[in-house]
């Protein structure tokens, strides 16, 4: 590699990102006052900032490139960690006794975030469903949340019942829903699907902000009960522990099921689909059914959170429905690895938590959230922690004559 | 009557915008098979350089309809160079991927240009200076059609008139027709293809940088958002004309601009984007080759 | 004794082109049979259409599971045709590249088995047996067809030829009584084919599954085969014996020009 035509190349984009971004980076209209207000700072920092982003996009490219043919061998970290029981047992035990205690050593400021963090770790994880594993690429996965969110709304608001009569008719509801979304979209292709499904979310966003009589409109529903706790009634710092908790139960949960749905036969044949339709329909897997399944049970996962979410914050109003909301859990399924559990979990704490403790990320968030999209199927598509592969026990069959081909013999 | 006339010239204006960014849509489509999620943001920073642009020669004195002409021509190179550059970072490298990595970088994309202008410049609408003139023959009928809608539905016409006979008659136009049948041949009979996807982004842009410019000097002001729902739509006009047909975008958004134009008047103007996703659902369910698609038989 | 498959008088039109014009197939149980024909003479459709994958413009498809009833199958829909006992291999493989050798097979025996969402959250007894019944079956048919140490490898790290036998394994998985195979030679050097055709070969007389394949290789064809069809721009031009068809000149001259004979 030649160092200076490749300096030679990353001066070019740097002049190309100047000429690009100038008018709206540097530029700036006060169309009240009538001032322009020119930033050449901006360009000085787009100029060398394209200039360093440019060699190192073009070293990880080739970095790539070369990688997949020497080290597709290799085994992912990720694998080796949850192969040796001695190393990812200690690990386990630290982490479970960090979030038993976290509660007792932070404030309540900074348990709400991470029962926050855990609500988009629910989340992620029933999109992954939809997304990971079955490979369709659900874009209005919030409408589903929201479904969840409204159910607990309304009927508190109506009938006064309790969080845990409706934890499984908002679960319901959203399930149905997604059938009823599911029927028709299902068979169309991937892309397709893609845009129903955003179109879809659209709708029920904008029909919860008009039609007033039903939702509320924006102003949305306030004084949602939060969570009882065995009839007893919690103080304000009582409720946010105990759905910090609940959040960490409901986490595991979660957890366990997706686990053991991946590991199934239903699984198996998710991710079938997601790697090849046709040969997956001629095994014999029923395309429409399969796919059902998948959307109706990501759809139920948005419903319980959206319960949940409602009972949180205790109020609700549309503007937590938009796109960016399905967006940003698409982002945390693609940061963390499509159908991989842990990646999901630490890609929800990286993407929810950074935001809120770096304050100077909170202002670029979403910016942040796109990034990772576009960088993550560019240089990484399988995600921060790729899915582990599971190895199976079978009987081996020792004595067999007639097998020509066996290798060994 | 009137109020008819009325709606439907109106549909005829909303139509025409959806139309010129739907163009993209089914170009982009027709060639790499992806919907270009950024496309609607192609046409907010087009929208939004022209609006720069023109405040900055209004502020110093010059007016009229050249400082539009100037500012649309500035906002076209800049939206051409956008969806240029956005082609080579998001999709270029993935063409090998399978088919859910570029839709989601895509996706990314989007979101990302969205911000990028929301930080870079403001979350508020700013209002566009007012450059078409007044059109004296107009004046009589000025409830029903303005100026700015005659240059609109003009502006329109005119430039897919140019884009057919593009397509139809130049080496580039052929080649394109080429790529968008058969990528591999295409290349084989030495085409470059690259340069032909290249292109196809740079002229798709151009296009929605035009629908951006006049929108923006019809409505009167722009935000950051405008380019999400306007892609989604222009989309939907893609996909009700047959996407991958330039005809099919251009019917698809005059019948989705009239759908929209007598569902909000005479119906209820609060769902007015409710009209818009329920009709690009339908037809996704009951005829996704669109009105002038043909079905595409799968190969195995 | 009933043929498993009788194919009467199809014919699929694509827009104006007749892929496959008014033929007539059949195969008997026990029976290696051979489409045979150059390429675009309508293979691959006819292949399609049995499997669900086009509906036919007309004619009539018929199967016949051994000690069953004759089903009309025209439009079927593809999982149900697997389901029938119908199973097939592609042109260019399709096998699962991110998934395992023996998960491959594995999807395989989801047609033939139960367990749901529910079973699969609770892992019951049954769930349990039958889980492992999958893997057992599974890895049984890839020892059958010589891919036992492949077992945990990706799909998409194996060699051509091995790719090949993973896609008849897992099409085998689904308990076939009818193999359809798109070209399985395709790619493969000549030692790799006549390991081919013993496997095939075996799985006739094994486990009693009759084989319809596609393929250009004529040596393979001729040894195998018990009937051929040989078709040539969607018209079926000779049927026969290895035998006939060597010595049918229709066959010589339309398939293969004129002064050519075919050897094997």
């Amino acid at each position: 590699m030649n160092i200076f035509s490749e300096l030679k190349k990353s001066l070019i984009v740097a002049l190309w990102f100047v000429f690009l971004t100038f008018p709206i980076m540097v530029i700036r209209v006060n169309t009240i006052e009538k001032i322009i207000e020119w930033r050449w700072r901006n360009m000085l920092i787009i100029a060398i900032g394209s200039f360093l982003v440019s060699l190192l996009w073009r070293y990880l490219l080739t970095r790539k490139q070369t990688q997949t043919d020497s080290q597709l061998e290799k085994r992912p970290l990720s694998q080796l960690i949850f192969e040796e029981p001695k190393v990812y047992k200690p690990i386990l035990v630290l982490i479970g006794l960090f979030v038993v205690i976290f509660p007792f050593i932070f404030s309540s400021y900074q348990i709400n975030i991470m029962t926050t963090a855990l609500m988009y770790v629910m989340l992620g994880l029933g999109l992954n469903i939809v997304v990971g594993l079955a490979g369709l690429l659900d874009l209005g996965y919030v409408a589903f949340y929201a479904v969840g969110a409204y159910t607990y709304a309304l009927i508190n608001h109506h009938f006064g019942l309790g969080f845990w009569t409706i934890l499984p008719v908002g679960a319901l509801l959203a399930a149905f829903f997604g059938i009823l979304l599911g029927f028709p979209v299902l068979r169309l292709r991937g892309d397709y699907l893609a845009i129903v499904t955003l179109g879809f979310g659209e709708i029920i966003r904008l029909i919860l902000e008009n039609w007033n009589e039903f939702s509320f409109g924006p102003s949305g529903i306030a004084h949602i009960s939060r969570p009882g706790f065995m009839g007893i009634n919690l103080n304000l710092n009582e409720s946010i522990i105990y759905l910090y908790y609940l959040m960490i139960f409901f986490c595991l949960i979660t957890i366990f099921v997706i686990n053991r749905l991946q590991n199934s036969r239903i699984g198996r044949a998710w991710i079938a689909l997601r790697e090849d339709e046709v040969a997956c329909q001629a095994m014999g897997i029923d395309k429409t059914k399969t796919k059902l399944t998948a959307f109706a049970l990501g759809a139920t996962w948005a419903g319980m959170v959206g319960v949940i979410f409602a009972a949180k914050t205790t109020f609700v109003n549309p503007a937590s429905f938009t796109f960016l909301e399905s967006a940003m859990i698409l982002s945390i399924v693609v940061l963390g690895g499509m159908g991989s559990i842990v990646g999901v979990f630490i890609a929800a704490m990286i993407l929810i938590l950074t935001p809120e403790y770096l304050r100077a990320f909170s202002n670029y968030r979403m910016l942040l959230f796109g990034a990772v999209m576009v960088l993550m199927m560019v240089f990484r598509p399988q995600g921060i922690v790729p899915n582990v592969r599971r190895f199976y026990r079978f009987r081996r069959v020792t004595s067999n004559p007639g097998n020509l081909y066996d290798k060994s013999s | 009557m009137e109020y008819f006339l009325e709606l439907l010239l109106g549909g005829l204006t909303r139509g025409s915008i959806y139309a010129l960014i739907a163009l993209g849509y089914t170009m982009v489509y027709g060639i790499i098979e992806l919907i270009n999620f950024a496309h609607g943001e192609i046409y907010m920073i087009g929208a939004f350089t022209a609006l720069i642009i023109a405040s900055v020669l209004t502020f110093h004195g010059f007016t009229g309809f050249s400082v539009l002409i100037l500012a649309s021509v500035v906002a076209v190179i800049y939206s051409a160079a956008y969806g240029y550059t956005v082609e080579k970072i998001a999709y270029k490298p993935l063409r090998q991927a399978p088919r859910l990595s570029p839709l989601i970088s895509a996706i990314g994309m989007s979101i990302f240009l969205q911000n990028y202008v929301l930080i870079a410049q403001t979350s508020d609408f700013l209002p566009f200076p007012n450059l078409i003139p007044e059109l004296p023959f107009l004046e009589e009928y000025s409830h029903i059609m303005g100026p700015a809608q005659l240059l609109i539905v003009i502006t329109t016409a005119v430039v897919t008139i140019i884009l057919t006979l593009f397509i139809k008659f130049t080496k580039t136009g052929k080649a394109m027709r080429a790529t968008a049948q058969d990528r591999n041949m295409a290349m084989l009979m030495g085409v470059n293809v690259n340069k032909i996807i290249s292109n196809t982004f740079i002229i798709g842009s151009a296009l929605a940088a035009i629908g951006g410019v006049l929108i923006a000097s019809h409505i009167g002001r722009i935000n950051f958002y405008i380019g999400f729902i306007a892609g989604i739509k222009a989309f939907t006009a893609a996909v009700l004309g047959g996407i991958g047909s330039i005809p099919g975008a251009v019917l698809g958004g005059l019948v989705l601009g009239w759908t929209e134009s007598f569902a909000t008047g005479y119906v209820s103007s609060d769902y007015e984007d409710v009209f818009a996703f329920l009709l690009l659902v339908l037809i996704l369910i009951f005829r996704p080759a669109g009105l002038l698609g043909r079905s595409a038989i799968q190969k195995v | 004794m009933t043929n498993l498959l009788e194919i009467h008088s199809l014919t699929m039109m694509f827009g104006g082109l007749k892929a496959v014009d008014d033929i007539d197939i059949y195969v008997a149980p026990k029976e290696i049979a051979a489409l045979i024909g150059p390429n675009g003479a309508g293979k691959t459709t006819v292949f399609n259409c049995i499997t669900g994958i086009y509906n036919p413009t007309e004619g009539d498809i018929f199967v016949c599971r051994p000690g069953g009833v004759k089903k009309r199958i025209n439009g079927i829909k593809i999982n149900k045709a697997t389901e029938l006992g119908i199973a097939r291999t592609f042109q260019n493989t399709r096998l699962f590249p991110n998934m395992t050798v023996l998960e491959n097979v594995m999807i395989g025996r989801h047609c033939r088995t139960r367990a749901g969402v529910l079973g699969a959250f609770l892992r019951d007894s049954s769930t349990l047996r039958e889980e492992q019944q999958i893997i057992d079956f599974s890895y049984d048919i890839l020892v059958h067809v010589g891919l036992a140490d492949q077992v945990n490898e990706l799909a998409k790290n194996l060699p051509y030829g091995d790719q090949r036998r993973l896609e008849i394994a897992r099409a085998m998985a689904t308990e076939p009584f009818l193999l359809l195979l798109d070209e399985p030679a395709a790619g493969m050097n000549p030692r790799e084919t006549d390991e081919l055709r013993e496997l095939i070969d075996r799985i006739r007389n094994d486990k009693a599954i009759s084989v319809l394949m596609i393929e250009h290789d004529m040596k393979m064809v001729m040894g195998i085969s018990d009937r051929i069809f040989v078709l040539d721009y969607g018209k079926k031009i000779a049927e026969g014996t290895p035998e006939e068809i060597r010595e049918n000149p229709v066959v010589i001259k339309a398939y293969l020009g004129e002064d050519f004979t075919i050897d094997a």
